[in-house]
């Protein structure tokens, strides 16, 4: 019999395979189906910081627009005095997650800034979310702005978010950091209990009739595995953190792939936007046995960082790798950080 | 609802108690009672229950006839019914109220009086509209407080049901309706006991029922009709016993003692004064300061107007009377006196008192009732000649009827506290004042009175807030008066070049000043006439950059939380850190649902406010004399009726035109808007001519005509100011020519469509168009004068060019400019293209509502003439009947001409065979046409003018003058029938529909903004699905009404489905073709509207995103097509290819409803997807069917 189960920010879970935060958390009736077809766990779709004010903002507009300005019309749109304009929505669908899966559902916030909006965490973990996932997304544009800044802002943030609730931590980073290994441990200090390789930004394109730039969303594919793949390998050992792939897990190969460089579960999200999310499912789970029974493995735990850098036969490999070929034989491990699991300030144990 | 003290206007006292006690609530929107249905339909919705316990059913209906229908049905059958109405709305019940009452059926109408329609429409309050129903066998119950119209409304549902007499509740529109005033609320306990449930099941067991059939409402005969109408007088002998016994009832569980006729004043008064309504208030206080003083005077209120207990009246007056003045707020011309007043002689007539009885007329639509008039009036009654029928508070120069009143005559305790706050539409700043009358009125033991002015335009409007405060109860029912103010705030610092702001302000008092500039550079940046009198009067002068604070708060340019909070630090009402704390808590109370962020922006403006409020030193003198002066109302060389009867009107001065200077049957001059450069763009658009292509999209869709292109000859330019710009013109009709796209700065809006609409883009920065919006003071100056220039350019002769495209259609003169409709509106662009296209022949029947009122609200009107003074002529007869007054004008142009062509063959030997024959059989279809038979016309003139000259006693004579009278009816009239959807769709669909199937030509413009906009977004049939809307709370459930298809079902109807910013060639081409059918053409216009709860800017997207998902599917039904062996209907846009979630994500009536029910959203929206989709099929088949 295979073992599929692993684990994740300390919650136990029966296969690998993690819905990643996308619409369909919208529709539990979805989600419900993705239980039946070994999905382990899900994350919520993301409560935007922007979006909050945004909405605020837009409904007090709406309420305040063109009114007392005309003595037969003081203002244009009635007002409900009740609104959803915060997380209610978003809380109520937690709630209703809850009560109709019993696989872990994991919230998802996705801000920049501290600020009150902090306390949605608190309001997530009171919904009853399992754990919740830190979605850093923040492009800047600021010329005075460092990377240091940004990094201090990151972790200042992660550290106001662990203050604020009890359930595990997760952070979602991009890719896009001059030294991801030193952030993922200051994340670590800071109380992040998991890392999510990576966020993709939804890069926009320009439309040539019209002149205007256009967002694009283009979902993932196999081929979007590589990066995420290198780093999770990377980290693995090197931060005491639960890894997490995202981003171009599409097949039964690839979810081995994620667990044989570190990761505790790979996420998985175009390819259930794609259509018909719990066949897919079904499709990966099936070659993931496949390709288990075929080789004679016997568990998930078993084949969890067996490739990561410092699990591999050539660990430089995953560094500077376009150049190996060029630059032959040379050979310099590089300092790997000892033993990082027995370092102090561990919530939970890292198998 | 508990006892306790509350601050709230007339409206909202009577709404709560109204909705208290009924079960059905048919209600339709018309100003000023508006709000009371609106508030009945939020409490429903928000499923408050009444006083039973349960939630009452609160129903929109096509019109206030269909209300009062419905409401008759519903009490018929044993409900508990009422309405709220005003003006034509009541006149409309009127049919129905006499049988209400014939069969003594109890309800309560509660209506905010106000003015009718008779030689001009009027919003504002007076009490022609409840006298004209005074015959229907309703009782008449007048409050003239906010406290008196939420006492009174109980003691009139009381009454009702114990008496069966229906009430009629009514209180001043506006004064009363729209005063926040703080008073004591009716507890649940109170409304409890005043009811009888007795009553109420009596009222039940008349009900018609099938268990208990019984016939009511026969046709009767000459035999009996007459004894059963006088079968009902035990009930009206009774009725005012019952009121006033509900009166004692009331008085006995709060206090409050109303009396049917209430006296007040000298116990020995000589000299009385009778009166009804807030105008009652003024003479009650009035009376009794002069009566304090040891005049004989008194002041009889009357409470309860019909039935007429004359008895209670006589017994109400002082024995001591010698001379009565009755006051009516209206006018019945060519009476022997108003109605109160024929009512109160005859009473005396029939009584021992035989005082002499003057009456007069005063407070006519709002018209400013003041203790001064009031002295007036008793000083009047000294006189031994008084005048018999006097007016007051007017100057009738005419008639000589009006009482002389000096003017500064004060009587308000100096204690109390008068603030008056100068703002405009936008800032927030009415919204402001309403919030702090509550802090004032709720969070101290202070009494407090709001009363708020608007002016006649949408956009950019000015309002005055007038806020007392004080000890004392505060009664004053009229505006704080000239130099009575302690405190003056502008919040527009724009607003000093333009009105007196001052005026108000008393010697040492304050001003409040929202400046870009500091306290150390305001003082050379004021306009003389501002500076002279802050140093007479002494004012202590305080500025604040409000806008730089809303700013950095990201508050934009709601300035109002910041002005508020200088207001409390100021006026030290209370102690500072309370007041903070007080606009805190008020912030949170409003803002609070709506999201954190509102209420932390508010916060942060309130925190930063106090640091940058600095008091200016006034210096003793200037040094040097300022060039900064007030500019004129309106620019010199204005015709001498705009200057001298317009004017003033614009400068807020209307109340002192004296009767002489009125049209006397209401007809205005056009043309008049250009005069009135109003300078509210804070950005205009500027011109790239390097990159512009001429195409004549900004112009097509400029709602205020203020982006004009023009074509001309080269040597045009020699007078040319420096910085014209000018062009080579493309355009292949007029070779060699240059061509100009010129803005009016001080008319525009600054909306910014045109900028929008752009489709150039730079190619070195796409984000740049070949319109760019910058700032407009500092190109103000210079834009004028190329806007002067531009006007002197030639006109492009019409006749030279095709219409069918849009920039050729742009080279027309619009006859339509200058509206006062919302920045942006999306109604005008397509009335300013009738005008472009059919102006110079136009006859407009124009229905109540927006467009008749950016089109016809004085002071002035954007329709406008030619040079050769040719121009749309417009009239607004109703809401209701604009399809058949339109009608009615094509029905009397088709007459005159065929009687003009009679006269012609019977006048050939003078006119010629010729040219009569070439007048009759004229192709007037295009403009060479038009202008072809304008020059037969001219030339028919002279001959018939000869002829007369020659023999003016010629048996033909009279056919000769007839002719010359009618000669221009052989010009083809254009008629157009313009309105919106509440009264296409709604209010007059039945005479529409009348139109449609008449045949005649006419053109029907329905500018469909899918509510009624000018009462502020009230669902009509029109409204989609979803949407959410003031009598659709909860997101309308029903779908809109297919108005185009009903029309084509005609097949005799051109009908075309519009919407300009997805397609505006085939706007175009649909109001041409509208013109060319030789029949009714309705066009359906797609026209945004502020009340979607859009980006104004965006208006145009959102019509492309109605058409793209399936909303709003363009077409045109040409039944010309049916003689040509073709399908009539022509679709025009594509099939839905966006889903409507795209479409209302930019809509805020369709976001309102996701951010409060989603779960509704979600699943009306999956309607009107498959609904719109399935239209669109149905549509496709149609215009298949026969191909």
């Amino acid at each position: 019999m295979i073992d599929l189960s692993t684990s994740y920010l300390g919650l136990h879970l029966k296969t690998p395979i993690v819905a990643s935060a996308s619409p369909l958390s919208h529709h539990p009736d979805v989600v419900q189906r993705l239980e039946e077809a070994g999905v382990s766990a899900v994350v919520m779709y993301s409560l935007f910081e922007e979006q909050i004010i945004r909405t605020s903002l837009e409904l007090d507009y709406l309420l305040t627009h063109g009114s007392e300005s005309f003595a037969e019309a003081l203002n244009y749109l009635p007002d409900h005095g009740k609104y959803s304009v915060g997380p209610e929505r978003y809380i109520e669908q937690i709630h209703e997650l809850k009560r109709k899966v019993n696989i872990p559902v994991i919230g998802s916030l996705n801000g920049v800034s501290p600020g009150g909006w902090l306390h949605y965490a608190r309001l997530i973990e009171e919904a009853g979310a399992d754990a919740l996932e830190l979605n850093i997304y923040a492009i800047p544009t600021d010329p005075n702005a460092t990377g240091a800044d940004l990094e201090q802002g990151y972790v200042d943030l992660v550290r106001n978010m662990r203050a604020e609730i009890k359930i595990p931590l997760s952070v979602k980073l991009s890719p896009y950091f001059s030294s991801l290994p030193n952030l993922a441990w200051r994340l670590m200090e800071a109380g992040a209990q998991g890392l999510v390789l990576f966020n993709r930004f939804y890069q926009p394109d320009f439309d040539m009739d019209t002149l205007s730039v256009v967002p694009n969303l283009q979902l993932s594919t196999s081929r979007d595995l590589r990066l995420p793949l290198r780093w999770v390998a990377l980290l693995y050992g090197r931060v005491p953190v639960d890894l997490a792939l995202t981003s171009g897990v599409h097949t039964g190969q690839d979810v081995i792939k994620a667990m044989m460089a570190g990761a505790k579960v790979a996420m998985m999200a175009s390819a259930l936007l794609k259509g018909n999310p719990e066949q897919q499912v079904r499709t990966v789970m099936s070659e993931i046995r496949t390709w288990m029974t075929d080789h004679e493995y016997e568990s998930i735990t078993q084949m969890q960082g067996s490739m990561a850098q410092r699990s591999v036969a050539e660990p430089n490999a995953y560094e500077r790798a376009n150049y190996m070929k060029v630059l032959g034989s040379y050979k310099d491990v590089g300092p790997i950080i000892p033993d990082v699991t027995l370092q102090a300030g561990m919530l939970y144990p890292v198998d | 609802m508990t006892s306790e003290q509350i601050t709230l206007d007339g409206n909202d006292a009577v709404a709560k108690v109204a909705y208290m006690l009924s079960e059905v609530v048919a209600i339709y929107p018309i100003t000023p009672s508006t709000p009371m249905g609106e508030s009945a339909d939020a409490f429903a919705a928000a499923g408050k229950p009444n006083l039973w316990g349960t939630v009452p059913s609160v129903y929109e209906m096509q019109s206030e006839g269909g209300a009062a229908g419905a409401l008759h049905g519903a009490m018929q059958t044993g409900s508990l019914t009422t309405t709220f109405t005003a003006s034509q709305g009541l006149l409309l019940m009127i049919p129905n109220m006499y049988k209400i009452a014939g069969e003594l059926t109890p309800t309560v109408f509660h209506i905010a009086a106000r003015a009718l329609a008779a030689q001009g429409l009027s919003i504002f309050g007076d009490h022609s509209d409840v006298m004209s129903v005074r015959g229907t066998g309703f009782a008449l119950l007048a409050s003239g407080s906010v406290q008196e119209a939420h006492d009174l409304a109980l003691v009139a549902h009381a009454a009702t049901l114990e008496s069966r007499v229906p009430f009629l509740h009514f209180f001043d529109g506006y004064r009363t309706s729209h005063e926040v005033n703080k008073i004591t609320s009716l507890d649940d306990e109170t409304i409890r006991a005043m009811i009888s449930d007795d009553m109420v099941r009596a009222h039940r067991s008349r009900a018609l029922t099938p268990d208990k059939p019984v016939l009511r409402g026969t046709a009767q005969n000459p035999d009996v009709y007459f004894q059963a109408r006088e079968s009902v007088n035990p009930f009206y002998n009774a009725c005012p016993g019952i009121v006033q016994a509900a009166m004692d009832r009331l008085a006995g569980l709060t206090g409050r003692q109303y009396r049917l006729f209430d006296y007040s004043g000298a116990p020995d008064a000589e000299r009385v004064v009778v009166v009804m309504g807030s105008g009652g208030e003024a003479v009650a206080e009035t009376a009794q300061y002069l009566a304090a003083q040891g005049e004989k005077v008194g002041v009889v209120r009357v409470r309860l107007y019909r039935p007429f207990d004359s008895a209670a009246f006589i017994a109400s007056l002082p024995a001591s009377v010698r001379k009565v003045a009755v006051l009516d707020r209206c006018k019945e011309p060519g009476s022997t006196g108003e109605p109160l007043f024929l009512d109160v002689v005859s009473a005396l007539a029939e009584s021992p008192l035989s005082p002499t009885v003057i009456g007069g007329r005063y407070g006519l639509s709002s018209k400013e009732f003041t203790p001064a008039m009031v002295k007036a009036v008793f000083d009047e009654l000294t006189e031994s000649q008084p005048i018999h029928r006097f007016t007051i508070g007017i100057n009738d120069d005419v008639t000589h009827t009006s009482l002389e009143y000096d003017p500064t005559f004060n009587i308000e305790p100096s204690e109390t506290v008068r603030c008056v706050f100068w703002g405009l539409g936008a800032d927030g700043t009415v919204g402001a004042n309403k919030s702090s009358i509550k802090i004032i009125g709720e969070e101290t033991d202070n009494n407090a009175q709001g009363y708020f002015v608007y002016d006649s335009k949408k956009s950019g409007s000015v309002t005055t807030s007038h806020l007392r405060f004080g000890s004392q109860p505060i009664r004053s029912p009229y505006l704080i008066g000239t130099g009575e103010a302690n405190f003056v705030a502008c919040h527009q610092f724009a607003f000093l070049e333009r009105v007196e702001v001052l005026s108000y302000a008393r010697p040492g008092g304050i001003f409040l000043l929202n400046s870009p500039f500091g306290a150390d550079q305001i003082w050379g940046q004021i306009p003389s006439e501002v500076r002279d009198t802050i140093r007479s009067k002494g004012l202590r002068f305080y500025v604040i950059d409000a806008t730089a604070v809303a700013q950095e708060t990201g508050m934009g340019n709601r300035i109002n939380t910041v002005m508020q909070t200088c207001f409390f630090a100021i006026s030290g009402v209370l102690p500072r850190d309370e007041a903070i704390a007080a606009i805190k808590q008020s912030i949170k109370k409003t803002y609070g649902r709506r999201g954190d962020e509102v209420v932390a922006r508010n916060f942060m403006a309130v925190d930063k406010t106090l640091e940058n409020l600095h008091e200016v030193t006034v210096p003793a003198s200037d040094a040097e004399l300022s060039i900064l002066h007030m500019r004129p109302a309106v620019a010199t060389g204005a015709p001498a009726f705009v200057h001298n009867v317009l004017a003033p009107m614009i400068a807020g001065h209307g109340d002192d035109l004296p009767v002489s200077k009125m049209p006397f049957d209401g007809t205005y001059p056009t043309g008049t808007a250009q005069w009135e450069k109003r300078n509210i763009a804070l950005e205009i658009p500027v011109w790239d001519e390097k990159i512009c292509i001429q195409c004549g999209k900004c112009s097509f869709v400029c709602p205020h005509a203020v982006i004009r292109s023009k074509v001309y000859p080269p040597d045009a330019l020699v007078r040319a100011p420096g910085g014209f710009k000018s062009v080579d013109a493309r355009f292949k009709e007029l070779p060699g020519e240059r061509y100009s796209l010129q803005v009016s700065p001080e008319d525009c809006t600054g909306c910014a469509l045109c900028v929008e609409i752009c489709p150039v883009k730079d190619k070195t920065q796409v984000g740049r168009k070949a319109l760019n919006m910058a700032e407009q003071p500092p190109l103000r100056v210079a834009e004028v004068a190329n806007w002067d220039f531009f006007l002197t350019l030639p006109e492009v002769d019409r006749t030279k060019i095709n219409l069918g495209s849009i920039k050729n259609s742009q080279l027309l003169q619009p006859l339509f400019e200058f509206s006062g409709a919302c920045s942006g509106c999306g109604e005008t662009p397509y009335v300013k293209l009738v005008s472009q296209l059919y102006g110079d022949r136009a006859v407009i029947a124009n229905a109540t509502g927006c467009s008749s009122i950016y089109g016809g609200n004085l002071p002035t009107t954007p329709w406008t003439v030619n040079k050769d003074g040719r121009g749309p002529t417009w009239s607004n007869s109703l809401f209701e009947d604009n399809a058949e007054f339109g009608l009615g004008m094509r029905l009397s142009i088709d007459k005159q001409q065929e009687y003009a062509s009679e006269l012609l063959k019977q006048l050939a030997v003078i006119v010629g065979s010729e040219l009569v024959e070439a007048l009759l059989t004229a192709d007037q279809k295009g403009e060479a046409g038009i202008a072809a038979q304008r020059e037969r016309v001219e030339a028919l003139k002279v001959r018939l003018e000869a002829d007369l000259e020659a023999e003016p006693n010629a048996p033909q004579a009279a056919k000769v003058k007839d002719l010359l009278a009618l000669a221009d009816t052989l010009v083809q009239r254009s008629v157009w029938i313009m309105g919106g959807d509440g009264w296409a769709y709604d209010i007059g669909y039945g005479g529409l529909d009348h139109v449609l199937a008449s045949g005649r030509n006419v053109n029907i413009l329905v500018l469909d903004t899918e509510v009624y906009s000018n009462t502020g977004g009230q669902a009509s049939k029109s409204t989609p699905l979803a949407a959410v809307a003031k009598f659709a709370a909860k997101g309308k459930g029903t779908s809109k009404k297919d108005l185009g298809m009903i029309a084509m079902a005609y097949g005799s109807v051109y009908v075309a489905r519009i919407a300009m910013g997805y397609d505006d060639v085939q706007t175009l081409r649909a109001i041409q073709e509208a013109e060319a059918y030789e029949g009714v053409s309705l066009i359906i216009a797609y026209s945004h509207c502020i009340a979607h709860g859009i980006d104004m800017r965006k208006g145009l997207d959102q019509q492309k995103l109605a058409v793209q998902s399936g909303m709003w599917t363009l077409y045109r039904y040409n039944p010309d097509l049916i003689e040509q062996g073709k399908n009539p209907l022509v679709i025009d846009s594509k099939a839905p290819s966006i889903g409507t979630d795209k479409y209302i994500a930019g809509e805020g009536r369709f976001q309102m409803l996701i951010h409060s029910d989603p779960a509704r959203a979600e699943s009306l929206m999956a309607q009107a997807n498959t609904e719109n989709k399935a239209q669109y099929l149905h549509l496709e088949q149609l215009a298949k069917k026969s191909e």
